[in-house]
């Protein structure tokens, strides 16, 4: 029940991505196109997996004052070693998402959740903490990538979707439509979230 | 010639923040007053020009002939949050008033991922140590202005009625958006020289 409790809190509740707005940058650079936005959600969630199992193995051993540094260590080598994955077997995902692979590591959801969850709860619960708030984040950007990609691009996952006289919305795909969706798509979370007056 | 066309495409035409979508999570954080944006910049582009520097120097002298490129990630995490210390000792020991003004965003210009950002694309770029330096001072010098302008725009904001749903970051990223609209102006400008 805890641990449903913990896995479901990043999903809805706490989403990282329309509840606590962190790891923005990913979120506006990759929603370009379904495919990078599923691509990225699902290294971002490794990496969250990987260093919350670890830092809260670790966390009764770690002094107080160098805990940051720790972290960052434990987070950039998952990041080495999900790039160096994504590298060897999707070279086309590793071309698209680029820069942003390496950048994981100041990815703020995961720093968040390894300072605030993983440092103070037991490994089975920071691992499911991980997965729901890597599945929240992945999802956040399944949608914002899908909006953006079927007005600017008229297209999902690459299929086209309209006949030929679809005339794309050019600028969904270019950046001012990724603040733009992002900002819309935080409006209509919080509508739909927040109790409803009687 | 080259200097220049890198210093002007790090500010203007591809922005850090409004075309690269690097150090958005400062450029919406601290972006709520004109002072505190200001110093926020100030630090920033202070780091990212020293990191541009170390960060090569490190992947041109150690990484490199160690063969150990694979650590790149790891290396300069590790270069930047030391630089950041080392800075805010600095800082402090020297000038206690800008300490005192810079203080609390001095730690987090670690996660800033515009200063991993800028050492990462100037090794991608391949570019020497000059072009380097150039490039990090560049794209400080655009985030600066990005956040300044936008710090000043949510001034106004502040005070404007605003749909209950879009208060706070909705509203802002809508307005990111506008300036972002804005920057692709700037995106024709030396095509054909670039």
């Amino acid at each position: 029940m805890n641990l449903w409790k913990d896995f479901s809190n990043g999903l809805i509740k706490e989403n990282p991505t329309f509840r606590l707005v962190l790891g923005t940058c990913p979120t506006l650079a990759l929603t370009t196109a379904v495919f990078n936005g599923i691509g990225m959600g699902i290294a971002a969630t490794a990496v969250l997996i990987g260093s919350n199992l670890i830092i809260s193995l670790i966390k009764k051993i770690v002094p107080n004052e160098v805990r940051i540094p720790i972290y960052i260590v434990v987070i950039a080598t998952f990041t080495t070693i999900v790039q160096m994955l994504i590298q060897a077997f999707s070279p086309a995902l590793d071309k698209s998402l680029g820069i942003y692979i390496p950048l994981i590591v100041v990815n703020c959801i995961i720093i968040a959740r390894a300072e605030a969850f993983a440092a103070k709860n037991p490994v089975i619960n920071s691992v499911m903490d991980g997965l729901g708030m890597g599945l929240g984040f992945t999802a956040a950007l399944t949608i914002i990538s899908a909006v953006r990609e079927i007005l600017g691009a008229g297209t999902f996952l690459g299929m086209p979707l309209f006949g030929e006289s679809f005339e794309p919305v050019l600028m969904m795909i270019l950046p001012p439509g990724g603040f733009l969706v992002y900002g819309l798509s935080i409006a209509a979370f919080n509508k739909i979230t927040s109790p409803r007056k009687s | 010639m080259k200097l220049g066309l890198i210093i002007v495409s790090a500010i203007f035409i591809n922005n850090f923040v409004l075309s690269q979508f690097l150090g958005i999570c400062p450029f919406l954080g601290v972006s709520k007053k004109i002072d505190t944006a200001v110093g926020m910049s100030v630090a920033v582009t202070f780091v990212m020009g020293l990191a541009s520097v170390i960060c090569w120097a490190v992947q041109i002298f150690i990484l490199d002939p160690m063969n150990i490129g694979y650590m790149q990630t790891i290396a300069f995490i590790l270069v930047i949050a030391g630089l950041v210390q080392f800075v805010e000792m600095v800082i402090k020991k020297t000038s206690p008033t800008l300490y005192q003004a810079l203080g609390i965003y001095l730690p987090l210009i670690t996660t800033n991922c515009a200063v991993l950002g800028v050492a990462i694309l100037n090794i991608d770029k391949s570019y020497n140590l000059i072009e380097s330096l150039i490039n990090g001072v560049g794209a400080g010098l655009g985030f600066s202005l990005a956040i300044i302008l936008f710090a000043g725009v949510r001034e106004r904001l502040e005070l404007a009625p605003i749909p209950k749903a879009l208060e706070g970051f909705p509203i802002a990223m809508i307005a990111a958006s506008l300036f972002s609209i804005a920057f692709l102006g700037f995106s024709g400008l030396f095509s054909g020289l670039l």
